[in-house]
């Protein structure tokens, strides 16, 4: 079958069944030679390059959203085609029928969807309005289900940035299958699929059939958006440049029908790299045209919108989508995973200039052809627009086929998914360990008095210094208790939004049989871990108000602190991580999900930190806390190894859904000139990644850099910057936000 | 026991790859643009040999084919036997070991020097200025000491790279410049010639330990001064 489409290719088991990794596998061509083939951008891309900074431009100067569609609710096939220029582009495709008209997404909270758009001046249309009080959203069934104690954790923010008003996101549809297979055969195989489901209507059948049915339709909804741009998709494609379309065909369908948190693409460069050398072969493309289609696609992705709050904007900066893409890495065969379509994605960053999305990821093994790591060291110098995961760290679990959703989490691509949930506020919890539960800044709005958030535990009394065993006991209990609430807050919202907001799309692009995860995540891990040094090491006296509830500390003495490599307090956060994994994990979770946690706060750390009190590091109250797993700012003082060696001794195998860290360095620090500079780059990250490190967002610049684009915006329109786990455009950020970047370290060396 | 002033887990500029550096407490010369006067006097905090090789073998991940450990200062030549000692181990473990000096302390009768140069993979060497009155006018010592020893490394055929601070109307005159360049050129193991453009990060410590800055005032050196003074001591 498909002799046209699949002509060159070897055969194998994936030509008679969905399965995409055994496609790569027996066809794609490593690529261990350098960087010297690749091709600028061609006029047309910098012609629309051009188009999309002029629109950027006046987007920012409409205050943050260009248009929006107040009108029709967006799904796959809702839309009239959409073009920047239809004669220059070589990828189609756009959310809506406009650029930068963002689309209407409301299943995720009506509430939230209405919100946003009077932010900006827009008002929802009626209809639409009229359509959300007959049919139930996510967020409505959520609040439901919310018990007491539930929603006074959210009031408190000790649980923060729940997806219980927006969508879940972090879902990673294997759109390559949409090129490889054509979508009529994966309607096909998901009828199958349906069929087998007979039998006693259990009421897991019954949601199986019922899930399987709207995969179908969100399948032919697929192929109808694309005969909108001209296209027929029911067959495979042909050739590079429709392989390239298909698969953005089946991400755009994704980001049409849900404004996921995190809408990820996968694992496509290699992949696609198969089609590329097949036409560069046939002699049909020339390596410019080739170039082109990637810098194209990749204009595409960059220009992915949603319709947000500022609240929202607030927590995850930048306004981010995080459409990861995994580059690189090693089969577990031993040949390297990296092509030349691997540097050509990359060199987007070259063509178009340096961009957050998408979210670009390189699986880092030390076995990585040398060439590739300069490469991309090079890259990540000039641009600090790249990520790096540890391949060697996940690849004995995950396999060859694996990707990164949104920032660390790794899935296997079409054969995982995972409830997002956001993340627990360890230091606010030492807080209620300390208090016995009664919040340290809210009150009661009843009473006036401190608000009771976890049932009434024995606080802390007495004003001598506190003592550590007491204050860990106390810490342990109050974190048995956040654990538990935690998750049953998840197994509320992820049932509302599998009931009430289903992602068909990109479920239709998943093996039927997923294995799930239960993706829990950490918050103030440096914070809380110094807290307990403060406490373990130098004398902390608590400080009292009107009400009895501590919300001061003296510190008497000095105490090790996180991020110089010094055990006796690395220990206490090795200690926090596996202590609430376990509580996790002693849980009972939604759909049979295997529970994991992150360390990973996104910029999130600062509006958590805006809601912890004083903690007994000595940190103020409202201050940020640091970001993912990164050392609290300034205290990593014995230089940028020691601070990395503290994160890299976190137990990945606690925290399966990743580590951040978040690194800056100047040029100057990091070598003389360029050469020294990339040569030190790929041996910090072996260094780094062989001593158990997961992640590093790379930054390479000076403060006065940041300092500069914060006085003059104009200047850095595309001025990027990684956080955590991901990259923004720094011109983006709140003030507050950006002051709280230009506060973190800079490794500098004199 | 040895005395030091700090470490830096993450060292890129002083010598190849990535480079633990120790920086040792106390220096016989007052050079006046040093940028570590913190580093002159008594104090820092003492350590042993093994305790320090235990902290520097910490890192040795990070280290890759070029890197390892610098010693600089302070001037780490007041303690030949304790980092004599030091690179010992560091040796017996592989890793590769620098040793970023001036040279004043070097007296080829002793000893001691000898030894911890028989340890040393490459010296990091720091030539202030070339002719001798200007020597004693810039750090209050003779440039003997550091001339006969830069000739020491060079009979011994140990690998050095020189390294010469760039200070507007104190260390970059042309002529100077050539006449370093030409008593380089009677070395035989020089690797490398590092021009360091001189710059004010060092005032502030003045200021914290109460003590005049000597170069109060002056600039640092332009891009094309840089430029000049490399092709003069390298083309």
């Amino acid at each position: 079958m498909n002799e046209r489409e699949w002509r060159g290719f070897e055969r194998g088991k994936w030509s008679d069944e969905i399965n995409v990794r055994d496609f790569i596998q027996r066809n794609y061509t490593p690529y261990e030679g350098d960087g010297a083939f690749l091709a600028p951008a061609t006029e047309a891309t910098a012609k629309l390059w051009e188009q999309v900074l002029e629109l950027s431009r006046e987007e920012r100067a409409r205050g943050g959203v260009y248009d929006a569609d107040t009108e029709v609710i967006s799904r796959v096939n809702s839309h009239k085609a959409g073009y920047f220029d239809k004669n220059l582009e070589k990828i189609v495709g756009l959310q809506t029928d406009a650029p930068f008209k963002r689309g209407l997404l409301p299943f995720g909270g009506i509430r939230m969807a209405e919100e946003s758009l009077n932010m900006y001046g827009y008002a929802l249309s009626p209809r639409v309005k009229d359509i959300c009080t007959y049919r139930k959203t996510h967020n409505d069934g959520v609040y439901d289900a919310y018990t007491p104690e539930m929603r006074r954790a959210r009031t408190a923010h000790i649980l923060t940035g729940l997806p219980d008003t927006y969508g879940r996101g972090r879902i990673v549809g294997d759109y390559r299958r949409v090129a490889l297979y054509g979508v009529d055969y994966l309607i096909r195989k998901k009828e199958e699929d349906k069929l087998l489901r007979d039998g006693d209507m259990t009421p897991d059948k019954i949601r199986d059939r019922e899930e399987l049915s709207e995969q179908i339709k969100a399948l032919k909804a697929l192929k109808e958006m694309a005969a909108e741009y001209g296209y027929d998709i029911s067959a495979p494609a042909a050739n590079a440049k429709e392989a390239v379309q298909w698969l953005y065909f089946g991400y755009l369908a994704a980001v049409k029908d849900q404004n996921g948190a995190a809408m990820s693409i996968g694992r496509n460069s290699t992949f696609l790299d198969i089609y590329i050398q097949r036409d560069l072969d046939e002699g049909v493309i020339t390596e410019l045209e080739a170039q082109e289609l990637m810098d194209h696609f990749v204009m595409k992705l960059r220009v992915v919108k949603f319709m947000r709050t500022k609240e929202y904007n607030a927590l995850f900066s930048g306004d981010p989508t995080w459409v990861t893409e995994s580059i690189g890495g090693m089969g577990v065969d031993g040949r390297t995973l990296v092509t030349k379509n691997s540097f050509r994605i990359l060199h987007t960053l070259v063509n178009l200039g340096p961009a957050p999305e998408p979210n670009l990821t390189v699986l880092w093994s030390k076995d990585l052809p040398e060439n590739f790591k300069k490469f991309c060291a090079e890259t990540s110098v000039k641009t600090s627009a790249i990520q790096y995961e540890s391949d060697d760290l996940m690849r004995p679990e995950m396999g060859d086929d694996y990707c990164i959703a949104c920032c660390v989490s790794c899935m296997r691509v079409g054969k995982d998914m995972q409830f997002f949930g956001a993340r627990a506020n360890l230091a606010k919890c030492l807080l209620y360990a300390i208090n016995g539960g009664k919040d340290e800044l809210v009150k009661d709005k009843k009473t006036g008095l401190p608000l009771q958030v976890s049932p009434e535990f024995e606080p802390i009394t007495g004003d001598g210094a506190l003592d550590f065993d007491e204050v860990l006991k106390k810490y342990d209990e109050m974190m048995t208790w956040l654990a538990g609430l935690y998750v049953n807050v998840l197994n509320v919202i992820h049932y509302m939004h599998d009931k009430y907001s289903y992602e068909a799309l990109e479920m239709a692009l998943h093996d039927t049989q997923v294995r799930r995860f239960f993706a829990t995540g950490i918050a103030g891990l440096s914070c809380a871990a110094d807290s307990l040094s403060a406490i373990k090491y130098a004398k902390v006296y608590p400080v009292r108000n009107e009400f009895g509830i501590v919300t001061d500390f003296r510190i008497e003495g000095d105490f090790p602190k996180y991020g110089n490599n010094d055990d006796r307090v690395d220990e206490l956060a090795v200690w926090l991580v596996k202590t609430f994994m376990n509580k996790i994990a002693s849980h009972k979770t939604y759909r049979e999900s295997v529970a994991t946690t992150s360390i990973l706060t996104i910029t999130s750390n600062v509006v958590y930190g805006k809601n912890t009190g004083n903690t007994p590091d000595g940190r103020r109250a409202g201050e940020p806390l640091a970001p993912g797993a990164n050392p609290m700012h300034g205290r990593d003082s014995n230089g940028a190894l020691a601070s990395l060696e503290s994160v890299a001794k976190l137990p990945y195998e606690y925290s399966r859904d990743g580590i951040s860290n978040t690194f800056s360095i100047t040029p100057h620090s990091l070598g003389k000139e360029l050469e020294a500079q990339k040569e030190n780059l790929v041996t910090m990250l072996d260094g780094y990644m062989a001593g158990g490190g997961h992640h590093l967002n790379v930054n390479v610049f000076n403060r006065d850099t940041l300092l500069d684009a914060q006085a003059h915006p104009e200047k850095y329109p595309q001025l990027t910057i990684r956080v955590s786990g991901y990259a923004v455009n720094f011109i983006k950020l709140t003030k507050q936000q950006q002051d709280d970047v230009i506060s973190r370290t800079i490794h500098e060396s004199m | 026991m040895g005395r030091i002033h700090s470490l830096e887990s993450f060292g890129t500029v002083d010598g190849p790859g990535i480079r633990f550096v120790v920086f040792a407490q106390g220096c016989p010369m007052r050079c006046k643009y040093c940028h570590n006067p913190d580093t002159w006097g008594e104090g820092g905090r003492e350590i042993s040999a093994e305790e320090l090789a235990k902290e520097v073998l910490r890192y040795r991940g990070y280290f890759g084919q070029k890197g390892g450990v610098t010693v600089s200062g302070g001037e780490p030549m007041l303690q030949p036997e304790f980092f004599a000692e030091l690179f010992a181990i560091l040796k017996s473990e592989g890793i590769h070991t620098c040793l970023d000096t001036s040279g004043i302390c070097f007296r080829e009768s002793d000893e001691r020097y000898a030894k911890l140069i028989a340890l040393t993979d490459l010296v990091l060497l720091d030539i202030k200025h070339i002719d001798e009155e200007a020597h004693v006018a810039l750090t209050g010592c003779s440039g003997e000491a550091p001339r006969a020893f830069a000739r020491y490394l060079s009979g011994i055929r140990k690998p050095v790279w020189i390294r010469h601070v760039l200070v507007p109307g104190i260390t970059d005159d042309d002529g100077a410049l050539r006449r370093l360049r030409k008593f380089i050129d009677t070395l035989d193991t020089v690797e490398r010639v590092e021009v360091l453009p001189y710059h004010t990060m060092g005032e502030a410590k003045y200021e914290k330990l109460g003590i005049g800055y000597p170069l109060k005032g002056t600039p640092t050196p332009t891009k094309e001064r840089v430029e000049n003074a490399r092709r003069i001591l390298t083309e």
